[in-house]
């Protein structure tokens, strides 16, 4: 086990350097961020020093060289619009994109788990094959109209709730965050359902393929014929095998939420990391977007290494490959 | 050579086929959904690229813009009198024309990308199965590498690097999709790289580029047909929200995506229809190929049936 976590977090390394040194050079590749942050009637010899100062002027390789050993002590530069560090912009935003994802996915599986093992319970029924069609289109609609539409719905027509922004955080248990305030529930609630719709759709088909396959097992027929009944028999039975699917296509999904965060968040106005990436990319501050890579990919690296141990802990089958003792 | 296309193996395969094609067509219209999704598609199409025999204005054509006819909500008639079913933007544009304009830049992007990386994908797919070795392991890293990040974020970065411009958006998409067929056809190729009738073309002293070309890669078209049906409905949905965050199509071609982005401001202040009825004909595009692929998934594949 532990020689398995090791050799995961080895190849997580080995990943991240790869992922570095992709990003650099395509991000250096993004347009000439001196002539946006100079002054418009700059002269050259100005232009030259705010090069200079920001380290323009040396060769690619000498700057990546530069970032990979400030990067491996947490200095990923500064940014070239706030003048801050970049990692701390990205980090003092992340908890916002988290709240986000984690809501979205609580969301998805209330919603989408539910309804998919309905699904598979009664295929050929008009509620199975509806919501079967209704996933098609769940997967069909882009992220960012489907949050128009949520907006001009919701906070437009109805003014439920507000159209974007965030809410003030509430304190539970000293920790500080939107999901433990009234004002910030009604802030993340838009862009949550938006979030996680995709995901629903997602799970809806998960869930009911693993139903459909769990429903036919020995151990469901065997369970049957001990007279036990239809709703132990789904809650109990069905319900806890169709978790290991459900888990594995969540861990691998949570990353993705984060990733599609940038729509949700560009189209709510809510301040996470991915508006902070939008923007960064319409300014060129090159420091912020290598930044705000590195955290997602981190990120990334992290939620897959904790699915396939979820998996191994919720699975008495799997056996973790090389790590001699089953979990 | 010739001998070969006479064996009667390679005959009955074709005959074969022929007669397999045809009940799979029959079996996909067996469904009406699917039938009705077909159709629609198809009509979208038409339309798009015969637009201009379709709409009232050319959009884009500054002269036929008249700005007393800006922002009319759908149903108001122009100064010219003619009625505007879906309204007009700011600029006096009918959103009508505009649509079927945007929907032809959706679907060019959308075909164009999803062709070039099919065959794209497939060539190195096949060539990883058929070589083996470090070659393969390699490629399948880097397909493992690439199918773990999500496509929006690689497209995003992408087309920052690039600039604005459909060829950019097509070379972003390309590199976003050429993994999964990558991937597929590896994963094919391999099944079929073992098969008898593969043995036996070699112990005719077949090429290895015949092999390939002539029987490998037709037995495995079902799984690229299924995998390219929904590319195609992800790359328009894609390009739509990459023109939404304004890395996609410049503002001269504006696809349904950019339709889509220039009524966000609009729609906050409650007129809503130049965001919403371009956002509901790319749902209804790319719901009807979804529906599509779908279907052809469980003619092409009864293993993967309900």
């Amino acid at each position: 086990m532990h020689a398995y976590v090791i050799r995961r977090l080895g190849q997580s390394v080995f990943v991240l350097i790869a992922i570095a040194l992709l990003v650099f050079v395509a991000i250096y590749a993004i347009g000439d961020p001196v002539s946006t942050l100079a002054p418009q009637d700059a002269t050259t010899a100005e232009l030259e020093g705010v090069r200079q100062r920001l380290g323009l002027d040396r060769p690619i390789y000498v700057q990546f060289f530069l970032f990979l050993s400030n990067a491996a002590q947490g200095d990923l530069g500064r940014s070239f619009v706030y003048g801050e560090p970049a990692l701390k912009l990205v980090l003092e935003r992340f908890p916002a994109t988290l709240e986000l994802a984690l809501l979205a996915a609580f969301l998805a599986v209330t919603i989408g788990v539910p309804l998919g093992v309905y699904a598979g319970l009664r295929p050929d029924s008009l509620g199975g094959r509806g919501i079967m069609v209704g996933s098609i289109f769940g997967f069909s609609l882009p992220s960012f109209w489907q949050g128009l539409m949520l907006i001009l719905i919701f906070a437009i027509v109805l003014r439920w709730v507000p159209a974007g922004g965030r809410g003030d955080p509430g304190m539970l248990l000293g920790l500080q965050s939107a999901l433990f305030s009234l004002d910030g529930l009604r802030h993340l609630l838009l862009p949550a359902v938006n979030l996680s719709l995709f995901k629903v759709a997602l799970l809806i088909r998960v869930a009911r393929a693993a139903t459909r396959e769990v429903a036919l097992q020995d151990y469901i027929v065997f369970a049957r014929a001990k007279g036990l009944s239809r709703t132990r028999i789904v809650w109990v039975h069905i319900l806890k095998n169709i978790m290991i699917p459900v888990i594995t296509v969540l861990g691998l999904e949570l990353g993705s939420l984060i990733a599609f965060a940038i729509v949700t968040e560009t189209v709510f106005a809510y301040p996470g990391m991915g508006k902070l990436l939008i923007d960064s990319i319409s300014q060129l501050d090159r420091p912020v977007i290598v930044a705000y890579l590195m955290v997602t990919v981190v990120v990334f690296v992290l939620i897959n290494l904790l699915a396939d141990l979820a998996y191994a802990a919720i699975d008495p089958r799997v056996r973790l490959a090389g790590g001699g003792k089953s979990a | 050579m010739s001998t070969v296309d006479q064996l009667p193996t390679e005959t009955a395969g074709v005959e074969e086929g022929e007669s397999m094609l045809r009940r799979q067509v029959r079996e996909y219209f067996r469904s009406p959904l699917a039938t009705a999704a077909t159709i629609t598609v198809a009509t979208l199409i038409l339309m798009a690229f015969f637009a201009p025999l379709f709409v009232p204005q050319n959009p884009y054509d500054l002269s036929q813009l008249d700005i007393m006819d800006g922002l009319l909500p759908p149903g108001e008639s122009t100064y010219s009198g003619r009625v505007l079913w879906l309204g007009s933007d700011e600029q006096g544009r009918d959103i009508y024309s505009a649509i079927l304009f945007g929907l032809r830049t959706s679907l060019t992007v959308g075909f164009l990308a999803t062709a070039i990386a099919c065959m794209l994908g497939t060539i190195i797919g096949v060539i990883s199965a058929y070589v083996g070795g470090w070659v393969d392991s390699f490629v399948m890293r880097v397909v493992d590498l690439q199918l773990s990040l999500p496509s929006i974020l690689v497209a995003l970065v992408l087309l920052a690097a690039f600039g604005r411009g459909i060829d950019k958006v097509i070379a972003a998409l390309v590199i976003v999709q050429w993994a999964y067929y990558a991937r597929t056809v590896r994963a094919a190729a391999l099944v079929e790289r073992g098969a008898e009738y593969v043995e036996a073309a070699r112990c005719l002293m077949l090429s290895n580029t015949q092999i390939v070309f002539r029987h490998v890669l037709p037995n495995c078209m079902p799984p690229i047909i299924v995998v390219a049906t929904a590319q195609i409905a992800h790359a328009i949905a894609l390009e739509a929200t990459l023109s939404f965050l304004g890395a996609g199509v410049p503002v001269t071609q504006p696809s349904l995506g950019m339709l889509i982005a220039s009524g966000y401001n609009y729609l906050l202040s409650g007129q809503y229809w130049i965001s919403t009825y371009p956002g509901v004909v790319l749902v209804i595009t790319v719901g009807a190929i979804n529906l599509m692929g779908d279907r052809l998934r469980d003619v092409l594949n009864p293993r993967l049936a309900n």
